[in-house]
């Protein structure tokens, strides 16, 4: 039998403040880039690159005397700095293609028409030269710059917004399954965890300034799908350890569901992020930005169950405790539940390792 | 018994996988050896799975949206609304202009004596909102003149509403994932709506441009028991109201019709055209419309027509007109036609119908047109367009290329790391993989990239059911349970944590897929039919196979996992 790991025994709480820290400075990172590129520009949407699909670009029409590839095309785009093009071949009309760019330049729309089809002439010069006149009367040319129109966004304010509302709306809905499943305080931390890995993945979008398209939306969902998943499985064995071992501390019994699960958790993660990476490699420039979610997605979506979620989930039910007894001890009637001493076996286990004591909660065991 | 159940089990699963197989590569007319050879499958295939506009392309449409007849009718209306304003204040205007061509938009109202025309123009502008128009005064006449900068922002409200109006149609007929943005200058007025390939584009064409103005207006005619009052001719009609017809009346086109007598009857029963004169402004239109739908007009009938409700502030307007018109015409006016005429019985107040001899096809698509909203002004379609995809042809074949290979690693790494049981998980994802596109298929459903985006993660899910259920297994071994229990206990407690993850998930996909558009739904559809199909495959077939194993032999002395 191949196995991974034997008996693992981190402690991964131990590490909580570190794994916090690095995630709260990941988070800064991208907020500080998109709030810095936002103020430099003032009045555009610099703080991320948005493509065509939400901010609206330039559609040129070329004829073609012999139409290249739609490739061959993209990488003379490429070559003349036109990164993410869309090309698209009209089929009814065999020599006839759409190129649509988004918005270069700055001022006026017009103007940026203008500079988005001259760096569409500049990328094609590579095919040949542009006709004068009617490309069939020009023994010489290979193309013609047949129109040039401005397009308006696909998804505009208003569909975005209502986009985010039914996320957020859909993030409502998990946090109430798992309230309703296990407890409100892990309900709560999964969703923190899943914000924590959307916000670091677009902090990379605005870092390194990659081009968010629809397709990165589709990303976006499915790394959401993902977090949670691998969050649930990870709460899943908190809870059955916790009906299981009565005696030990949250504490303990987290890192050991973690430990208990890792196993799982880097096959699983592993294999998709293998898959993942396959599609980021092999997949095309097209598809670049939608792979490049979906790997930090599950690199940080898999990181958060373990080092976000849980300390946050721990943290949170130990307080609660803590409440708990503090008022009942102010009542000066002591619960029978917290007179009897808790058992540390974790090595170190500062926090108040009393949660499993709480009144509340005893319905779920 | 437990033999029974095992058997029981096996039939239920190989029914299913058939079954999903044939949705796949069966052919939807009746099967002919050549539809299974390996070129028969592909065009089979082909024909099933609707790709969409980002995968395969399909048209794209520029249309522009027509806003010198939205201005037009618009001074139109507003000339009307002067008249009514210094006619209730108490003046009788002797003559009101409008003048509608070449980009201007005027209103000319002449008064009896100029003496009075500061207080004719006070007394318009409490009763109408004229603040976009720019008043002058000339002897007896003032003009009102639209500015240049109100036309443009009209025409460009007018413009950005029928965008909605069209995205809300599409999304209605059911086109998925389309694309519609704003083409071309600002000034141009154009709207670009790219679509997948569908099955009728005629028909969606049509729908989109549907003006679909729906008024109901009383007819100017002697009330019932007499007959209706209708011309012959337009010049009739027109000198019914004196030669000119003023700026309260319209005279309308009126297809009048016989009504069949048997069902069945489709003979053309249409007759000539006349024309009837109608008062404006309408008793009601379509913005007070609350619904409409399609019916049909007798049990079993093949004729249509469609009914609608108003909304609470028009139903009052029309409850109030029809009590005090009893026995008066109402006619039911569609883009500029009378459709039908019925005298008021009795009070009506929220409801009414629309009968014509409409086909079902046509009763519906109206119906549809009428609940998305008039479009504000007429479109004409300018450009038209077949596509390639929009992610083009090169990046599919790659991403394609990348998924395979994606899918080989996690298969071999499934059959080194688990041996035999690796066989069970890469069976149920295949079978996943097959029972989603039966799915798919079977609900018509269109697959583009977010779609695909929710089947990677389905595979995801289904890799990690499979991981959760074999580690388990193989802690229980260790713990030193017997091979068929520590199955048993394996699959049950994995089963709580696989059940928890997936109803999260379609949860929050439900809310994306009810409430969401485009993309979101897209990854919703696949999400959630892969992840109900996942429950079987990973859950139940996977458990069969393992049936299987521990049931050959008596005693097992080793397990494969």
């Amino acid at each position: 039998m191949v196995q991974i790991f034997k008996n693992v025994n981190i402690d991964w709480l131990a590490n909580r403040r570190v794994f916090i820290t690095v995630s709260v400075l990941l988070m800064l990172a991208g907020l500080g880039s998109a709030v810095f590129r936002q103020w430099k520009h003032p009045n555009g949407t610099e703080a991320f690159n948005l493509g065509v699909d939400f901010k609206g670009g330039t559609v040129v029409t070329v004829r073609f005397k012999q139409r290249p590839s739609a490739e061959a095309i993209r990488d003379a785009l490429f070559n003349a700095g036109l990164k993410d093009a869309i090309i698209q071949p009209v089929t009814d009309k065999p020599d006839f293609v759409l190129i649509k760019i988004p918005l270069e330049g700055e001022g006026e729309s017009q103007a940026q028409v203008d500079v988005g089809r001259a760096k569409v002439r500049e990328g094609l010069r590579s095919f040949g030269q542009e006709a004068r006149g009617e490309l069939s009367s020009d023994a010489n040319a290979a193309f013609k710059i047949e129109g040039t129109d401005a397009v308006g966004a696909v998804a505009g304010a208003q569909l975005r917004n209502k986009a985010i509302a039914v996320t957020l709306a859909a993030l409502v809905g998990i946090l109430i399954y798992i309230a309703f499943r296990f407890e409100w305080t892990y309900g709560a931390a999964a969703v923190i965890a899943v914000f924590h890995d959307v916000l670091v993945t677009l902090g990379f979008f605005s870092i390194f300034q990659w081009e968010i398209s629809l397709t990165v939306i589709a990303a976006l969902l499915t790394l959401v799908g993902f977090s949670v998943n691998d969050t649930i499985v990870v709460f899943d064995r908190i809870r059955e350890n916790r009906k299981l071992r009565r005696r030990d501390s949250l504490y303990k019994i987290t890192n050991d569901s973690i430990n208990q699960t890792l196993s799982r958790t880097v096959i699983t993660s592993g294999l998709v992020f293998l898959s993942v990476l396959a599609m980021v490699l092999f997949g095309g420039e097209v598809l670049r930005g939608f792979s490049l979610a979906l790997l930090i997605g599950v690199a940080f979506g898999t990181y958060s169950s373990v080092a976000i979620a849980s300390p946050i989930m721990v943290w949170w039910e130990q307080r609660l405790e803590a409440a708990n007894r503090a008022a009942a001890l102010n009542v000066g009637r002591p619960v029978t539940g917290a007179v009897r001493a808790p058992v540390t076996t974790g090595r170190r286990d500062p926090i108040s390792p009393a949660a499993r004591n709480r009144s509340r909660g005893a319905g779920r065991a | 018994m437990k033999k029974k159940n095992l058997i029981q089990r096996t039939i239920i699963i190989v029914v299913i996988t058939v079954l999903g197989l044939y949705a796949v590569i069966g052919p939807r007319h009746r099967p002919h050896w050549r539809d299974f050879t390996w070129s028969g499958i592909k065009s089979t295939l082909q024909d099933n799975i609707h790709l969409g506009l980002d995968l395969k392309g399909g048209s794209h449409l520029v249309m522009r949206v027509k806003t010198d007849a939205f201005l037009k009718e618009l001074t139109q209306n507003n000339s009307l609304a002067v008249q009514n304003a210094a006619k209730g204040a108490g003046f009788q205007p002797k003559d009101i202009k409008t003048e509608t061509d070449n980009g201007t938009y005027r209103i000319t109202l002449t008064a009896p004596d100029g003496a009075k025309l500061s207080d004719i123009e006070d007394a318009v502008k409490k009763k109408v909102d004229l603040s976009e128009w720019s008043p002058s005064e000339s002897g007896n006449t003032i003009t009102w003149t639209l500015t240049p900068s109100a036309q443009r922002t009209l025409a460009d409200q007018a413009t950005e509403q029928a965008d909605r109006i069209i995205r809300s149609r599409l999304d209605a007929v059911g086109v998925a994932e389309p694309l519609v943005q704003r083409h071309g200058a600002q000034s141009s007025h154009q709207i670009l709506v790219q679509m997948p390939g569908i099955q009728d584009p005629e028909r969606v064409k049509q729908l989109l441009k549907a003006e679909s103005k729906l008024e109901l207006a009383h007819v100017v005619s002697p009330p019932s028991p007499s007959p209706v009052q209708t011309y012959n001719t337009e010049q009739e009609a027109k000198a019914s109201v004196g030669g000119t017809v003023p700026s309260n009346r319209r005279v309308l086109p009126y297809q009048e019709r016989n009504e069949p007598t048997t069902a069945g009857d489709t003979s053309n029963a249409q007759k000539e055209k006349k024309w009837v004169v109608v008062e404006t402004p309408a008793i009601v239109d379509g913005s007070e419309l609350r619904n409409a739908s399609a019916v049909q007009s007798r049990a079993g009938a093949d004729d249509y027509q469609i009914t609608f409700s108003l909304k609470p502030a028009g139903a009052d307007k029309f409850g109030t007109w029809t009590g005090a018109n009893i026995n008066e015409y109402m006619g039911v006016v569609l883009n500029d036609e009378v459709k039908s005429i019925a005298y008021i019985k009795s009070q009506i107040y929220d409801s009414g119908e629309i009968s014509g001899r409409f086909t079902k096809q046509s009763a519906e698509d109206l119906a549809l047109t009428l609940r998305s909203g008039a479009l504000p002004a007429p479109i004409e379609y300018q450009e038209e367009r077949t596509v390639g995809p929009s992610l083009g042809a090169d990046s599919i074949r790659s991403g394609v290329r990348a998924s395979v290979v994606g899918l080989v690693l996690v298969v071999l790494f499934m059959l080194f790391y688990y041996r035999g049981a690796g066989v069970n998980a890469v069976v149920a994802l295949l079978l996943n993989m097959i029972l989603m596109m039966a799915g798919l298929i079977v609900f018509g459903a269109t697959l583009t990239l977010p779609g695909i985006a929710g089947i990677i993660l389905t595979i995801g899910m289904a890799v990690d059911s499979n991981v959760l259920i074999f580690e388990r297994i193989r802690e229980e071994l260790r713990s030193g349970k017997t091979i068929p229990s520590a199955v048993e206990q394996g699959f049950a407690r994995a089963f709580v944590t696989i059940i928890d993850t997936h109803v999260t998930t379609i949860i929050s996909s439900l809310f994306l897929f009810v409430f969401g558009t485009g993309p979101l739904r897209g990854f919703a559809v696949t999400l959630v039919l892969g992840l109900i199909i996942n429950l079987f495959s990973a859950v139940y077939v996977s458990r069969t196979i393992f049936m299987w194993e521990t049931s050959r032999k008596r005693r097992l002395e080793s397990l494969s996992i």
